[in-house]
């Protein structure tokens, strides 16, 4: 699976896309992959805020609970609710219907910090 | 060599050779010497079966021999007949020496009951989900306000006085540990919960109520709108098991998290342990709860077949981050309370509640026309078990009463309540018993 | 026939009984006369409607679905099944015992309180230390009890602000860190070093006036006896910490060793791993802590004391960190333990350790050249292999669930956690040597099987009623109760 040129990465291998000074975040293929199936993903409050490299979601496998953190700082402003019935589309669809939240950023310079496609994809080949 | 190991000495000198060493003390030479050195042995001779038994006899003997007794000793832990067959089944060996069904395959049995029990206890406590059991009521009641904690992030509970003294102290360690606020819930001059001071102490502070019912001192307890007097808060009831084939279940009441002391179901006395802490609560704390649960899945073929799952809430996968540290629960007791609700069924479980509602009832009537005996709470319900007012200190009865073959009950002076003892009937008492009880205590206070 | 998955609920017919329950001996009043009808269960429960013979047939299914002891091999790592000797079950049913009731007074309870008593001093001299409490019921109720005298300790010594900080290396039992966080210290783990111990280094650099405490289990879960376990616990010492022993793995060493000769200040016994006491599928079990003489104090309530020639119950422990459990622990489970351990005396102890350990050696041995030994060096009672690499696509778990297809329980697996895909094998000293060569071969053929017919291992087991169970499914959409009855 490609991972979309316009999204950017972080080594703990979330994914964000940028919208309108908000950004959308969800765990990259390699992620999923990683973890096995997903069975369950604990989604962070409504207007909760955090900041860069907080852990604010909660993934499951059955064997393991794994945290996600926030690639960016912000406040919470949307989180996927189908994921409560559809854990699944984490695996299936990582970086499109498996999405977690969107953050409203406080820092949108912070996104400078994190990796491009190209630089993500040359980061997990050496994994 | 002892009769549990099975290998001679040829046995231990081949194997030993096979590995290049000479003795079993040459398998310990990464033990540093001065340790090793250091041992003591206990100053223990090995005894054969025969001895054992004779021995063991003779220790239960000095125990006076309560069999013989008539008992209306309560206070959490009943003495209730335990059908044949509960017993019989739970003394199959693949059931009692297995260990925690982590091989689901071949541990169908265990995760089958496992299920049962867990729709057993919705369906007694009224609530959506239950674990395969913790250590006891009391542990169970403490673990129910961790729970309340991580769900509302709070750290102040109210526990009510009439929850059992024992449940109370063990709540005030673990919340000690956890660092929470507990304020105890007076009792009303019926013996019931204040209404008035839960309403007072609700407000955003606040993680759980923590109640009983039939509380401590037998008293059924009117739940009815503290749900919606505390909002948010977790409403956590203890309840008596055998009581709900009667009354209405915690979960009618709006109750959050259920737990129950199991012992009376289908369990034996053993001194107060081992014990079985029943665990619910709605769908919604799911996530939160803590121990052991078994869930229906399927094979390749679609063969229907039960797993252990959830198990990311667990202290083996979050370690540190877990709600709760539980590990091994107490499985052999919840499958004999699996085996006891199956065996008493829909009719007799309802029979049974209702039979000791009677016998109960009985002899709180006939006791109450013994001149200057009074139930301390007359106009209050009760299941099985009442307290009743004495003109003397009750701590002299009870042992008066002991001459004549009876245990009468637990005295509850240092309960607050003087000249106060709690009696407990179960459908075991005969009406010659609950007669000669009568009469006894009428000589004992003449 | 394969009756997969049915439940008790799936059986009877309504109306039917298992049970004839007694009428009424005394007159009767209208229920709603005696409860106030607001109160009054509207609703029953939908309990199951069988007859005796379908109940106990269907029990009698189920424990056939079921692998223990008694079945045959169980070398669950970190569990020690061992052989559950049936005179403890007798004892424990002793109608004196086992009827008697909390509350009957000591007076008339002097055996109970006795062999309370004298287990308690037993097991006080088989690790060395000073005092002891048996109320936990299981393991890890103990560690939260060990954990709170140390919260107890620095409280009474004014240190709670500053000591916060509990020690544990990485192979700990999960149990470990969850007892020490729910007291409300904060874990820091510890890493293990090359050769599968604590790495020292990184003990010394955590080590500081913060340090409340370490956590260990000796010989740790790799099977490893810690070598520097007396320099280890002198430096937790120096800082004022204390040294709490996971007694999980105390069948290596009974008889031969005691942790208050190494400088284990607090440790907790599993007597249904070490003594013998039945699993029962996951419990009861029994979780007593012993300690040394300066946490005595702070024991939990009520203790069984010995004045003169009576044994009483003693409540009025001011400094006493509170009660743990609804009476006094569990005592049938404290018969049981206290018979096995009368039956094998000083030697019979000794011996345990001894070939607990000739035991796991033997097998270890076998083993190690066709799987992976991370840490191949003598173990204890039991020993952890990897099974990564074994064959292209094959899982740790596909080869315990092969194992089962061999009429043998599988060992504990993904744990410890250090080491990837570990298989983890404790054979206890109750297996025969006849049986550790089965055992061997099995797992021999199984790594061939792994290279030859990978698929054979994805698809085990077999021969169960049930093929292997779908454990995504079950989490995804969690069933945990039979369908409501409308």
């Amino acid at each position: 699976m490609a991972y979309p040129e316009k999204f950017r990465y972080s080594k703990e291998h979330e994914w964000v896309k940028q919208e309108d000074g908000k950004a959308r975040m969800g765990i990259t293929n390699y992620a999923q992959d990683e973890l096995g199936d997903v069975v369950y993903v604990e989604l962070p409050a409504m207007g909760a805020k955090v900041k860069a490299s907080d852990s604010f979601i909660t993934v499951e496998s059955v064997k393991a609970a794994s945290d996600v953190f926030a690639p960016v700082s912000g406040k919470v402003v949307e989180v996927n609710r189908e994921l409560e019935s559809h854990p699944e589309l984490v695996n299936q669809s990582p970086h499109e219907r498996g999405w977690m939240a969107v953050l409203e950023m406080a820092n949108p310079d912070e996104l400078d910090k994190l990796m491009t496609a190209e630089e993500y994809e040359e980061y997990v080949g050496e994994l | 060599m002892s009769e549990y190991i099975p290998h001679t000495p040829e046995d231990q000198r081949q194997m030993l050779q096979s590995i290049g060493l000479r003795t079993l003390e040459d398998l310990f030479s990464d033990i540093p010497r001065t340790i090793v050195d250091r041992f003591e042995p206990v100053g223990l001779k090995p005894l054969s079966e025969l001895e054992i038994k004779q021995h063991l006899n003779e220790l239960a003997s000095k125990n006076v021999d309560s069999t013989k007794f008539i008992s209306f000793l309560g206070g959490g832990i009943y003495d209730h007949h335990v059908p044949s067959v509960v017993n019989h089944l739970i003394t199959r060996s693949e059931f009692f020496t297995s260990y925690t069904p982590y091989q689901a395959e071949a541990s169908q049995g265990t995760l089958t009951w496992m299920f049962e029990f867990q729709t057993l206890v919705c369906e007694l406590t009224g609530m959506d989900v239950a674990n395969a059991s913790m250590y006891d009521g009391g542990s169970a009641l403490a673990e129910a306000m961790l729970m309340a904690h991580h769900h509302t992030g709070k750290t102040k509970f109210l526990v009510a006085k009439s929850v059992h003294p024992h449940f109370q102290q063990i709540t005030e360690t673990y919340a000690w540990a956890a660092d929470f606020k507990l304020v105890k819930i007076p009792q009303n001059e019926r013996g019931q919960l204040d209404l008035e001071f839960i309403k007072k102490h609700a407000n955003d502070k606040l993680g759980g109520v923590l109640v009983q019912t039939p509380n401590f001192f037998g008293v059924i307890e009117d739940l009815s709108g503290i749900k919606e007097m505390i909002g948010n808060a977790l409403l956590c009831v203890s309840a008596h098991p055998l009581a709900l084939g009667v009354i209405k279940s915690p979960g009618e009441f709006g109750a959050d998290i259920v737990v129950s002391e199991g012992q009376v179901l289908g369990n034996a006395p053993n001194f107060g342990g081992p014990l079985v802490g029943l665990f619910a609560c709605k769908q919604a704390y799911l996530r939160k709860m803590p121990g052991r649960i078994s869930g229906r899945t399927s094979d390749h073929d679609g063969n229907i077949g039960y797993v252990m799952t959830l198990q990311t809430r667990e202290q083996h996968i979050k370690r540190a981050k877990a709600t709760s540290n539980i590990c091994t629960n107490q499985a052999l007791c919840a499958l004999a309370t699996t085996i006891y609700l199956a065996t008493l069924g829909k009719k007799g479980f309802r029979e049974l509640a209702e039979l000791n509602v009677q016998k109960a009832h009985y002899l709180a009537r006939e006791l109450q026309k013994i001149p200057r005996l009074s139930l301390k709470w007359p106009q209050s319900p009760f299941f099985n078990e009442f307290a009743i007012q004495l003109p003397k200190r009750a701590s002299s009865v009870l042992k008066k009463l002991r001459k004549h073959g009876i245990l009468g009950g637990i005295d509850l002076s240092p309960n607050r309540f003087k000249n106060t003892f709690l009696v407990a009937v179960t459908e075991k008492r005969t009406r010659e018993e609950l007669d000669k009880f009568v009469h006894a205590l009428q000589e004992v206070l003449r | 026939m394969k009756r997969a998955g049915l439940t008790i609920f799936d059986q009877g017919a309504p109306g039917r009984r298992a049970l004839r329950i007694p009428g009424s001996d005394v007159p009767t009043e209208p229920l709603n006369k005696l409860i106030p009808e607001g109160l009054l269960r509207k609703t029953e429960p939908e309990l199951p409607e069988v007859s005796q013979i379908e109940l106990v047939r269907h029990y009698t299914a189920l424990s056939n679905k079921n692998f223990g002891v008694d079945t045959g091999v169980y070398p669950l790592g970190s569990c020690t099944m061992k052989y559950n000797p049936r005179i403890n079950e007798e004892t424990a049913r002793i109608p004196q015992l086992a009827l008697s009731h909390p509350f009957q007074g000591e007076e008339l309870s002097q055996g109970n309180l006795e062999l309370i008593y004298d287990l308690a001093e037993i097991l006080k001299a088989i690790v060395g230390l000073h005092s002891i409490t048996l109320q936990p019921a299981a393991g890890a109720h103990g560690e939260f009890v060990g954990m709170l005298l140390i919260k107890k300790y620095f409280e009474e010594h004014g240190e709670l602000d500053k000591r916060k900080v509990i020690l544990l290396p990485d192979s700990a039992h999960g149990t470990n860190p969850a007892s020490a966080n729910i007291a409300g210290f904060t874990v820091v783990e510890l890493p293990s070093d090359e050769r599968g111990m604590v790495n020292m280094t990184a003990l010394k650099e955590r080590l500081n006036d913060t340090v409340a405490g370490i956590m260990l289990t000796v010989p740790n879960t790799l099977g490893i006896f810690e070598e520097d376990i007396l320099e280890i616990a002198r430096l937790v010492h120096e800082v004022g910490g204390f040294c709490y022993l996971d007694g999980a793995n105390l069948n290596s060493i009974v008889g031969r060793v005691r942790p208050g000769d190494f400088g284990i200040d607090i440790v907790h016994f599993n007597l249904h791993k070490t003594f013998s006491t039945p699993h029962g599928g996951g419990g009861p079990g029994a979780g007593p802590v012993a300690v040394v003489e300066k946490l005595a104090p702070y024991l939990p309530v009520p203790a069984v004391v010995k004045q003169g020639d009576k044994y009483l119950l003693d409540d009025d422990r001011p400094k006493s960190i509170g009660r743990l459990h609804s009476y006094y622990g569990n005592f049938g489970i404290l018969v049981r333990a206290y018979t096995y351990i009368r039956s094998l005396g000083d030697e019979g102890m000794s011996a345990v350790s001894g070939n607990a350990v000739l035991n796991a050696n033997y097998l270890m041995n076998k083993l190690k050249v066709h799987y992976k030994l991370p840490f191949d060096r003598l173990c204890k009672h039991e020993f952890v292999l990897s099974g990564k690499d074994i064959a292209e696509g094959i899982h740790t778990m596909d080869i315990a669930k092969r194992l089962i297809d061999y009429g043998i329980h599988p060992p504990t697996v993904y744990f410890p956690l250090i080491v990837p895909e570990a298989l983890m094998i404790e054979p206890t000293e109750t297996v025969s040597k006849e049986e550790l060569d089965e055992l061997a071969d099995a797992y021999i053929q199984i790594s061939k099987e792994a290279k030859e017919n990978p698929d054979l291992l994805k698809t085990a087991p077999h021969n169960m009623t049930v093929g292997r169970l779908d454990d995504v499914k079950a989490a995804r959409e969690p069933v945990l109760r039979s369908p409501k009855k409308n």
